[in-house]
């Protein structure tokens, strides 16, 4: 088999009801994005799961770099002012 | 995490993504052939029952024919999906053969695998072999764009349980239509060798088209009073020319032509049927048969 | 996200004399990770042996769900009734989504699918040895759900935990869909014991013949499984294939009760003493012939598959070639 036979492989998203978001189902492989979206439905919806289906190529998606994880992700730690929970001072106020 | 602060915050609890999921199933709400055995009216007389018998075999044969490929398919996502098709097509011979039966007393099991081969009533072109996927896709073309027709005039059917079932067929087969006309596309449209093969099939196929719209089966007084007058059912050449249409238009984007070849006679809905259909019912029936009364 | 993209920084843990500091700080994470029993995802650094391991064990897992549609599959046509015609192709056409589902998480390793399906293709990826048995009768169906789907699902749940986080997830969804697959097995056995005295007799003789594979699927005893250890230190497998066994054992003894049918087991028995359950000497010797090629149907299987592939080759080019037209026109 050639690399032009193989069907390319997409990453499927399915909202599993009104109100919700896209989530990550899985993937499949299919030759274009019709057929994608046929096949998602087929693989990934059999038992009602979703109401909506997104397809994407898997090589379009753009990843943070799992090496960089520490940079990436710090400067949200220890801002516990932006929580709630943080302001104690109001605690059996009601409706605050 | 306690306290009054937190107690409205936790009513979002119940909004919004918590509940996301790629895994939620439910089974869905929609007719199944278990509430028509034991819902409803029976069919108000032998020539409505005998119409649903021939809806219900027509289903049932395409069903089985196409049972085959789950594991042969030409890609595993294709397994998925013919597998689809063809459980939509047991469903809805199990729904109108359970409907047809209340009339004489008789199960879905007991029509679909105690009649004699002449007691069928399947037109010729679901009981063509499967041939290869071209084939079975021109099979689907051909018979999903009759069955859209159908079912859309189906749902406003005077028997309110034919109605109920096509109600529900009539949205499933539209997936099957459009999963046919895609393939169809690809094939025409694909490799050399695929426009030939899919050209080749639906030549093979198009002698049994016509079966599909003779009126001549409900040509009989009873048929024709009980079922067509009655507004239960429909005269099938009534849906031959939006049929021609879709078909030429699909045919056309796929870089097909409308086949000029001859029709063949057919004989189904008087259960004469091609010779293929012995070999199917004696595979389809032949343990059910080995065990006369037992329960499964 | 972007789980196949697993293109990763530096030379992957290749083994070297001497560990690059990208290679050692990556080995500390993992270590990490594996330590605090949280998950790895597909761009993380793993070491090589993990990513070995884990490629053929998923794609093992998936080539064995694609197999195993094979058995059953035989059986479609001839359901005895229409219910059974529907429930069976619905879990044949499970079987095809939990193979995709697990080639998709196999694919995240870094081998394509094509790669993997070659590999089953030409007999050098193994799959489970119990689709190289017949099913022979309609019994079988029954029990190939209650017995195998059992045994593989005993298998599964724990798996749902491991390490690896695609194959976690995968996990799940299949554990959640198969439940249903053992139960349409118990309650196809449990129709025909009740049933006539030749069905009765059907179900009786497709357990006994599927009793002891089953018991084998859980792979050698600890004492011969060499890799087991490797595996349960990465936290992929969490539980001893023999400690698995024991708890299959005691699931079907009760549920062989309630179908009125036996187990073909002399020596099987709970040994109060150890807290075990003593079975028969289950025949190795035969799962290493079936596992080697020997089985009844290795041949059938693959020949089966390698026709579905080459039949439908101008389908796959056709579509192939229908998209690359496609897309030079919308460029």
């Amino acid at each position: 088999m050639t690399d032009t036979t193989v069907w390319p492989l997409w990453e499927v998203f399915v909202r599993s009801s009104r109100g919700l978001s896209h989530v990550h189902a899985g993937s499949l492989h299919a030759p274009d994005q019709e057929m994608a979206l046929r096949n998602a439905r087929d693989l990934y919806t059999r038992r009602n799961e979703g109401v909506s289906i997104w397809v994407v190529r898997s090589e379009d998606i753009v990843a943070s770099d799992p090496g960089a994880k520490d940079q990436f992700f710090e400067s949200p730690k220890g801002k516990d002012y932006r929580h709630a929970t943080y302001y104690t001072k109001s605690e059996g106020v009601k409706h605050l | 995490m306690s306290g009054h602060e937190t107690a409205d915050l936790d009513e979002f609890q119940s909004f919004g993504d918590v509940t996301a999921s790629a895994t939620r199933v439910t089974p869905g709400n929609a007719l199944r052939p278990e509430d028509i055995a034991v819902q409803g009216e029976p069919p108000s007389s032998e020539a409505v029952a005998e119409y649903a018998l021939w809806l219900g075999d027509d289903a049932l044969i395409l069903a089985q024919r196409l049972s085959w490929w789950i594991s042969r398919a030409p890609e595993i996502e294709e397994d998925i999906a013919l597998g689809n098709i063809a459980l939509d097509q047991l469903g809805h011979a199990r729904s109108f053969l359970t409907y047809a039966g209340k009339f004489w007393g008789k199960t879905e099991d007991d029509l679909a695998y105690w009649r004699e081969e002449e007691e069928f009533r399947s037109c010729h072109l679901m009981e063509q072999p499967n041939g290869d996927f071209g084939v079975t896709i021109a099979r689907q073309l051909f018979v999903s764009v009759y069955q859209y027709l159908l079912y859309t005039r189906l749902a406003e059917s005077a028997d309110s349980t034919i109605a109920a079932i096509a109600a529900k067929a009539v949205k499933e087969v539209d997936y099957h239509r459009d999963h046919a006309a895609q393939w169809t596309l690809r094939l025409g449209r694909g490799t050399e060798e695929s426009a030939a093969r899919i050209r080749r099939a639906v030549e093979d196929l198009w002698p049994y088209v016509g079966e599909l719209f003779e009126d001549q089966p409900y040509a009989d007084q009873r048929m024709h009073d009980d079922v067509v007058a009655a507004g239960v059912g429909v005269a099938p050449s009534t849906l031959r020319a939006e049929w021609d249409e879709q078909i030429a238009a699909i045919l056309a984007e796929a870089g097909l032509e409308v086949p000029q070849v001859p029709f063949a006679m057919g004989g189904g809905r008087r259960g004469e049927h091609s010779e293929h259909l012995g070999y199917l019912l004696a595979e389809m029936q032949v343990l059910a048969r080995k065990h006369p009364g037992a329960s499964w | 996200m972007a789980e196949h993209t697993s293109t990763q920084a530096g030379d992957g843990g290749r083994l070297q004399a001497v560990l690059s500091p990208e290679d050692e700080a990556g080995q500390a994470r993992f270590d990490e990770i594996i330590a605090q029993d949280s998950r790895i995802e597909p761009r993380d650094w793993m070491p090589e042996g993990y990513r070995k391991t884990l490629t053929r064990q998923v794609s093992q897992h998936a080539h064995s769900e694609i197999i195993g549609m094979q058995p059953e599959a035989n059986w479609i046509t001839r359901a005895p009734s229409l219910k059974r015609k529907a429930i069976l192709m619905a879990k044949v056409q499970d079987e095809a989504g939990h193979g995709l589902y697990l080639y998709s998480a196999a694919e995240t390793l870094g081998t394509p699918r094509h790669v993997l399906n070659e590999q089953l293709l030409t007999g050098r990826a193994k799959y489970s040895s119990i689709f190289n048995y017949p099913a022979r009768t309609w019994a079988d169906m029954g029990a190939i759900g209650w017995l195998v789907d059992g045994a593989a699902i005993a298998n599964q749940v724990p798996l749902c935990r491991a390490s690896y986080g695609p194959y976690g997830r995968a996990m799940v969804r299949i554990c959640k869909e198969e439940s249903f697959h053992q139960r349409q097995g118990f309650e196809i056995l449990l129709e025909l014991s009740r049933g006539t005295a030749e069905q009765k007799k059907m179900a009786q003789d497709a357990v006994n013949r599927f009793y002891e594979p089953s018991l084998m699927m859980f792979g050698p005893p600890d004492a011969d499984s060499p890799n087991s250890k490797q595996s349960m230190a990465w936290n992929i497998k969490r539980f001893s294939n023999d400690d698995l066994r024991q708890r299959f054992v005691g699931m079907i003894v009760e549920q062989a009760k309630v179908l009125g049918l036996t187990l073909p087991d002399p020596d099987l028995r709970f040994d109060e003493e150890s807290g075990k359950w003593i079975h028969k000497d289950l025949n190795w010797d035969e799962f290493k012939a079936v596992l080697a090629g020997n089985g009844p149907c290795n041949a059938q299987r693959l020949q089966r598959r390698r026709e579905a592939h080459e039949d439908g080759a101008w389908v796959r080019e056709a579509a192939a070639a229908y998209a690359a037209k496609t897309n030079e026109k919308a460029a």
